[in-house]
This record gives C-alpha cells, structure tokens and sequence, in this order.
C-alpha cells in the first residue's frame, strides 16, 4: 500500500518562487534557546543582549521560565556601551558568578544577539577566553542568535553549527549514521527501534542530550537531517568528511517511510527488510492520519513564513490528507536540501521566500483559504477577521516526527477547523 | 552587565507600543531588527486583540547595516502611512537601532508626511517599558495638545454654571493590570456624580481626542507611572489640576470621591449602595484573617494600595513592601516605613524570592512572578499588579478600582486563603479518616486510594512543602538537624498547611540554640518562641 495513494499531480521541482523583503513577523534565532535547553541537559544559554532579549524569552519561554531554566541573559546597559573592554570585563564578571551558582553546568553557549553584534562585542575571543578559564570543567562555545542574521529555527542551526568543530574525530572510515537536529527524546527513541531493525548503525543524534558527550564524525560519517533548517551545519559536518544521505523530512507515513528507506538504502538493506519494518509502522500512522482526513480533504490552506517546516509539512498535508496548497510561505529555502520535498508537491503551489508581511497578508485574504498557519501576532487577527488559523510554534515545540506522531500532525490542522463547526456564537 | 532570567518589565519601546495600541488613529513605526515583532503577541495572545497592534517594524538585517538602514527606515514610514492612513504617527528605534543611531526623527521630518509625526527618544539601555509608556503619551499630548494651550500664565475660566463638570480619565493604556474595567469603573463613579468623562486616554482615544484635553476641568490621574508626566504638563500648559488619590481600596475609593468632588466644585457624598468588602470583612467567618502576615510586591501604584487595604481593610499585618518601580522609590519607601517594614526597591526577582522565604509570610500579593514565587514555598497568593499572563485579562467584570474594585480585592485576596470556617473544621478534623495526611481535595474524586489508579501520586496533601533549602539562612550553613522521633510524630498532627512553616521554624530556632536533635520539647519551645 506505501506510496500507492500518491496524487498524479506531484512534481514540482522548479516551482514559481516570489521573494520578498519588508516587515517579517517572525522571531529571532534566540528563541531556539527555548528547547535546545531542554534537550543538551547540561548545557547553559547565555544571552549576551539588552532587556528586549531578556523579554523575548520572557514572552518565548511562557512558564518555563519559573522552572530554574537554563538559559539567561546578560542584559548591556549605558556603561557597558562606554568602552569596549568594559564589556569583556562584564560579561567575565557575569560568566564566573553563573558558573559559580550552577555548578551541573558542563558546556555554557554565549549567545549573540543583535545589540552585542552590532557593537561587534566579540564572542568567539570570549569564549575562547573563559573556555581557557574554566577548563576542563565547562567548555565555553559561542554562536550568533541575533535577528538580524537568523529567523526562529535558524538559531538551532548556528547552536549545532557551534557544535560541529568540538565533535572528536572518529579514527579510520568506519562507517555510522548521524541524525541531525533536536528530536523529542520518544522520537528518537521510536527511530533507533527502525534503525536497528533496519541494520542501519551505530546511529548517533546531534544535539545528543548530554554536551559533554559529543558524537564523533569522519568520513565514514552518513548524516540524515531530521529537521529542514540546518543549513550550516550540514556544510559543517562536510567541512569533517560527512556525507549527507537526501531524503525528504520524516512528516506523516510518506516521510517517514521515505527517510527511513534512504538511510536503509544507503546500508544496504535489502527491499524485503525494508519494507518488513516500514510497512508495519506506515499502515499504523496511515490509519491515525486517516481519521482527520474527512475534515481536511479538499480544504485550502495558506502558510505564513515561520521555521523552514512549511515545505515538509505542506507536502505532508496535501498528499496524506488532500488538502489544497494555497501559499506556501517559508523565511529561507535551502535548494538542495528542500529538493526531495519539492519534487512532491503538488503543480501550481505558490512558494514565497521571505516576507513583506503586508502584502501577505493581502494575499491571504484574497485566497480566502480554510486554514491559514501563522505566527502568534497573526492569529488572533486573523480569527477576527473570519479566518480558521493554526499557530505554527507548535509545531515546533510538539513531536510531530516518525509513525506515531503522524496523527498527531494531522489533529494539529483538523482541530481548528473541528473547533469552529462545533462552536454555536 | 546584568543578570537575568525573569524581567518585571519590557524595553522602553514595548511601553510605547502600549500607547499606540491603546489609542485610535495612530501608527508607529519602529526602527527594529528582525524578531522584535515578538512583542505583537503580548497584545494579541495576553490581552486576547483582536487586531494586530499599530506597529510596522522596519525588519533590518545584518546585510542591511553597510547603510542603506536609513532608507529602509524611510521607505517603512512612506508604506505605513499610505496603507494606514494614521492621524498621527509615532517614530522610534528599538534598543539595537538606537545603536545604529539612524535618527528616526530626523529621516521622518523628511518625509513631509501631511500629519503629525512625533519622535520618540527611549534610551533602551537605562529605561524600561513604563518610563516609555509614560514619555510615549506625554510627547503625544504635548504635540497634540500643545498647539491648542493658552499663552503662559492665562488663567483658567472658572465653569459656565449651567455645564457639568468635566474631567479626562489619563494613564489607561494596552496591556495594563484591570485598565479597561477600571475606566468602566471610575467613569461610572464620576457619573454617578454627575461628572462627565471628557477624554479617555491613551486608552480609545484618537490624536484628535488628545487635542481637546484642554477642554476638561481637571485630570483624573489612574496610573501615576504612565500619567504622572502628561497631568503635569497639562497643569504648567492648560491650569488643570489632576487627583493625587488613586482608587484602589475602600478607604482610597472615598478620599477619591471627596478629591474629585473639589475639583469639580460639587458637594457629593458616594453611593455605595453595592460595596460589600466592609461588611464581609467584619463578618466573622473574615476573623480568621486577622493579623495573617501579609508580602506585597508589584508596581508602586497597586503595591502602596494593596499594602493600605490588606492591613487596614482585611486585617491583615503587611510584613513586607516592595516595587520594582525604581521610579517611585521615595513612595515606596513611605509607605514601609508607615508599615514598619523594611521597602523592597528591585528589579531583580531572586531578591524578592530571598526576602519573601525570609519572611515566611502567610499571603503573597504580587505579580504573575510572585504567585510562582509563592508556589514554589507553599504560600497562598494573588495577584495585584502587572506583569499578568493571560488568565488575569479576564472575560469578566473584574476591576480594582471604585467599589466594586474593593469587592474584587476582597474576594480575590481571600480565596487563596483557608477560610475561616474550613480553616477551624480541618483543625479540629484533623485525625478524622477524610483529613489524614493521605486524603486529597475532594474535588480530584475522594478516596486517597483512587489515586494510584489515576496515576496521581498518592497523599498529595502529605508531600512536604517544598523546602526551600537553597534560601532559608540555616540550610545554607550547611549544618543538618535532625528531628526526634516523638517530635517527628507530634509535627504529623499540625495540620499539612501549616506544617512546612512549623518545620522551618522549629529548625531555625534549634540551629540558633545549637540544638542538633529536636525534641517535643523544642517543638513547643520554638511554638511558644513564634507565637504571635
């Protein structure tokens, strides 16, 4: 049954692209901090930044913030703007009362924002400075997650871009897979079970949970990218000899099924293996799927720019569930790694790149699509003006990966539409 | 540098756009990077709008800072004003723009737009979101208002006799603790007294609102943190005087009513045909509240009210006063000291935290931090001052202020609290088997022995309170005390709420006495020690 249900009409490997620049209303890479933290359990997120930083996470964070989080931010103020070497002194001073406090701490990211860029206060000496410091108890590592260079989920790109050069190096070629970006652990722990069955390993996962132990890299290294926005990391990990496998995102039965088959091809499972251990799991997540697809089917849905998972997901949702691709909205399209999706969206999907939020929405409203995916500043507004909206952060924040999330994935649309034909105002 | 988890307040922008939100037909265009737009959903998930904030941010990029910023900053304010068509306009840079020093006001003069346009300057990096709410509102009457003000020293015609008196109602912005049910509030209050409301603002005004401030007889001053500037400025410019006395409590309601009835040159006494907190306090289920020791924390305005209300309107004795309004310090400390306590002035939540498990208080009335704070230790909390999530944007009717704020307070303030009657029953049924230590409310379904089956742990009411180890003065020395047997026995009969207080202060009284194990003596030592 796999693939048998795929529309005719797919293929969309040069699609129309508009690019736009203007107001985007999107976050900044620091709110990655909000689960990377979750996930690399003895790692610290310092934010070198002023008090909108600190508010950002405040507002990002939600109630997490009351829960001893680890992240924080060293908030400049008009005497650190005075001199230059001031700062450094500060941001010292910060480094050791923090490292003092919270002594599990093993790895502590210095977290660029957009003030500390643009007073070119210089993290990477910083680090370099206190990782001197505090060896071999805390290794200091810095990376940028200011707005004016990265977009929300690009912030967890930089993070393991940071990563990538303090990966040992694995002696000799033997061959290992590294699956790359954060997963929620019941995730990963679903996809090592297929690997394993599959005879794909040792199968390693950047970020792992733990900073001190990171996974090694060679060139025996074959990565598979569990989420769409990792562009420079994945150039990263070639810089070390790794070689990417292609596949599309594991989004709904297909995606997965069709990123567990380019990791098992790439091992040289035979076909009957393969399809012995997707096929179980497909036909499980087909049915939890199918169950949103009569409110779904034939609905049009029109995406706003947000984390890189729009491609993926509208992919997933026009091919599982039948829904009509409006626009397509993404803040940045990597070519080569949005390739396999591309090549299975439907003709005539708008892709947008970029964004004059504006004029989207002037588009939005001229398309009048049943569901439209967007931002927290957007929904509400939207919903007023008659508009069924789904919130994209949770997309980001739910597990939504592998077999038995897809359902999941698709309650996450169908709701929204099934709350309005129930409410009676 | 400092450093941060948690911050009372946002950036001065985030003040502004408070204003712009508030108001009608005004626009802001923010000189910001990408990301800054987060703030849109404070507006449009706290407070629930239904539009999206005034607000167009210019979104620059690092590819953008070789210099073509200026231009970009341009090219916004041109698009926002053909698409919005705003009486007035507000233009500013956001913390990392005032770095790039672009100079918004100047590149909008530029422009020649045909309407107002008033520059904002907020030094991201000394002030914070309420200095910008204030500086916000006060640079837009003064551009609104200004053009319409008598030459200096004209005096001000007393009011034709056959016209009402009318006031403005300033400070009430977006995002503000309760604003909009307070204005319903004191509107009605001034109605009932035959006072008009000339102007609401910046809440549901328009830039051609402002313009007419003048008009009024006098200025009702609602939030002196965002108002406080504009009153008086509108005093020096138009001779309007503005009410000192802010609404919040009973007693604050009626010295209100008596300030504006002078102002105003009427001769009223309020109707307070509705008001119940009096009554309920005296009732005698409220007697158990007497002297309950009370923490109150929050902006300066609502923390002085609440501390006047909870000691001298519930009975309550406020043990400790604090306000993350640096702005309002000498008020602050004020009133502490007419508390006899010593007045907390930080921004920093870990200080609060330390002075709140220090004083082991029964109630905390705070900010949406506080009520973490407190849940942390155990103790019953409410909630009197913004920063608020979500669930303190209600649906309802909820004032603070006028009369039915102080029935809000009553209510609001008690219900954390074991009332009186519940109190005295688990007291007194504390052995019986539906009190024991293992028996949960009876709202998660009975019988502690469902609990397993619910996946809830069993004996919630048994787990200790949370001790905070970290923060009480003896855990830190380090020094452990260990409890005897029969102590250990005789503390399970102290009922669950106030046990953790018990154990903590029986234990610092044997740290202080060098008591390494605690006997039932030393429990009833260190009872008679605290007892009030």
């Amino acid at each position: 049954m796999s693939l048998a249900s795929a529309p005719s009409t797919a293929g969309c490997a040069q699609p129309p692209i508009l690019r736009e620049r203007g107001q985007h209303e999107v976050f900044c890479g620091l709110t990655g901090i909000v689960w990377l933290h979750r996930k690399i359990q003895d790692a610290f997120f310092l934010v070198v930044g002023s008090r909108t930083c600190a508010h950002l996470l405040q507002s990002a964070a939600g109630v997490m913030i009351f829960a001893e989080p680890r992240f924080a931010t060293a908030i400049i103020d008009e005497r650190d703007l005075a001199g230059l070497a001031d700062c450094n002194d500060e941001l010292d001073r910060v480094v050791t009362r923090l490292i003092e406090r919270r002594p599990d701490i093993r790895m502590l990211f210095l977290v660029g924002s957009c003030p500390s860029e643009v007073i070119k206060l210089d993290l990477s000496r910083a680090a370099q400075r206190l990782s001197k410091r505090f060896a071999p108890k805390v290794r200091v590592l810095n990376y940028s997650g200011s707005g004016i260079e990265t977009t929300f989920t690009q912030g967890e790109d930089a993070c393991l871009a940071a990563l990538v050069p303090e990966m040992p190096a694995e002696p000799g070629t033997a061959r290992s897979l590294l699956v790359v970006g954060a997963l929620a652990e019941v995730v990963e722990d679903q996809m090592l079970r297929h690997f394993a069955a599959l005879g794909v390993g040792p199968v390693r996962f950047l970020p792992g949970r733990s900073a001190a132990e990171l996974p090694a890299i060679g060139s025996g290294t074959r990565y598979l990218l569990a989420q769409p926005f990792l562009g420079d990391t994945a150039r990263l990990l070639e810089s070390r000899g790794a070689t990417r496998i292609a596949a599309p995102f594991p989004l709904g039965a297909e995606g997965t099924t069709r990123w567990l088959r380019a990791a098992a091809e790439a091992w040289g499972t035979p076909e009957g293996k393969i399809r012995e251990v997707t096929e179980a799991g497909e036909i499980r997540a087909r049915a939890a799927v199918s169950r949103h697809r009569a409110k779904l089917e034939g609905q049009s849905i029109f995406f706003f720019p947000d984390s890189q998972l729009e491609i993926p997901l509208a992919r997933f949702l026009s091919r599982e569930l039948g829904m009509r691709l409006t626009e397509v909205g993404t803040p940045y399209l990597h070519r080569a790694h949005m390739a396999e999706e591309m090549a299975l969206l439907p003709d005539g999907v708008q892709l947008s790149e970029g964004q004059h939020v504006d004029r989207q929405l002037d588009r939005c409203r001229a398309a009048r699509p049943d569901l439209t995916v967007c931002g927290l500043g957007l929904a509400n507004p939207l919903e007023a003006e008659g508009f069924a909206t789904k919130w994209s952060i949770e997309l980001v924040f739910t597990p939504i990966q592998g077999y038995d999330q897809a359902g999941d994935l698709a309650g996450l649309f169908s709701r929204p539409l099934d709350r309005r034909t129930r409410l009676e105002l | 540098m400092q450093l941060a988890v948690w911050t009372y307040e946002g950036p001065p922008h985030v003040g502004a756009m408070r204003v712009a939100t508030a108001m009608r037909g005004v626009h802001y265009v923010l000189h910001a990077p990408q990301g800054d737009t987060y703030a849109d959903l404070l507006f449009t998930m706290i407070e629930r709008r239904a539009a999206r904030p005034p607000v167009t941010y210019t979104t620059f990029q690092a590819r953008d800072l070789g210099g073509d910023t200026a231009e970009l900053f341009k090219a916004a304010v041109l698009d926002a004003h053909e698409r919005f068509r705003p009486q007035a306009m507000l233009v500013g840079a956001s913390c990392t723009a005032e770095l790039i020093q672009d100079d918004p006001g100047g590149l909008a003069r530029t422009l020649g737009l045909p309407i107002p346009v008033v520059p904002l300057e907020l030094p991201s990096y000394q002030r914070k979101e309420n200095w910008g709410a204030s500086e916000t509102f006060y640079q837009l009457v003064r551009a609104m208002a200004g053009p319409h003000a008598p030459p200096p020293g004209t005096k001000r015609d007393p009011r034709p006799t056959d016209r009402a008196p009318r006031c403005n109602l300033l400070g009430a912005t977006a995002l503000g603790f309760r604003h909009r049910d307070d204005v319903a509030e004191i509107t009605r209050l001034l109605g009932a007294m035959g006072i008009e409301v000339s102007v609401c603002a910046p809440l549901g005004a328009t830039p051609a609102d402002l313009a007419r401030l003048g008009e009024a007889d006098f200025n009702v001053v609602l939030y002196p943190e965002i108002a406080g500037q504009a009153a008086s400025w509108l005093k020096r410019s138009f001779g309007q005087p503005s009410t000192t006395v802010v609404p919040i409590g009973v007693a604050a309601t009626r010295r209100f009513v008596a300030e504006v009835a002078q102002l105003a040159g009427l001769a009223t006494t309020p109707d307070e045909a509705a008001l119940r907190l009096p009554w309920y306090s005296k009732s005698v289920d409220s007697t158990y509240l007497t002297g309950k020791r009370v923490f109150v924390f929050g902006d300066a305005t609502h923390a002085i009210a609440a501390a006047h209300a909870a000691q001298h309107e519930l009975g309550f004795e406020v043990v400790g006063l604090g306000s993350y309004s640096r702005e309002f310090g000498r008020e602050i400390r004020e009133a502490a000291k007419s508390y006899g306590v010593e007045p907390l002035i930080t921004d920093d939540y870990l200080d609060v935290e330390q002075a709140i498990a220090a004083l082991q208080p029964e109630l905390v009335l705070g900010t949406q931090m506080e009520r973490h704070i407190a849940k942390k230790l155990g103790i019953p909390c409410a909630v009197i001052s913004a920063p608020v999530h979500v669930q303190d944007f209600p649906a309802r009717h909820s004032p603070q202020m006028g009369f039915e704020g102080a029935n809000v307070l009553f209510d609001t303030w008690v219900h954390p609290l074991m009332m009186g009657l519940e109190e005295h029953l688990l007291a007194m049924f504390r052995e019986d088997f539906e009190f024991h230590d293992g028996a949960k409310p009876s709202h998660l379904g009975g019988g502690a022995q469902l609990a397993p089956e619910m996946g809830i742990g069993a004996a919630p009411a048994a787990q200790p309170l949370p001790a905070p180890a970290a923060v009480t003065p003896h855990a830190a020395a380090g020094d452990s005390i260990a409890w005897g047997p029969d102590a250990e026995q005789e503390l399970k009969k102290i009922p669950f709420f106030v046990r953790g207080k018990a154990r903590r202060n029986t234990e610092r009284f044997a740290a202080e006495r060098g008591i390494a194990t605690i006997t039932l003596e030393t429990l009833y030592d260190a009872k008679a020690h605290y007892a009030r």
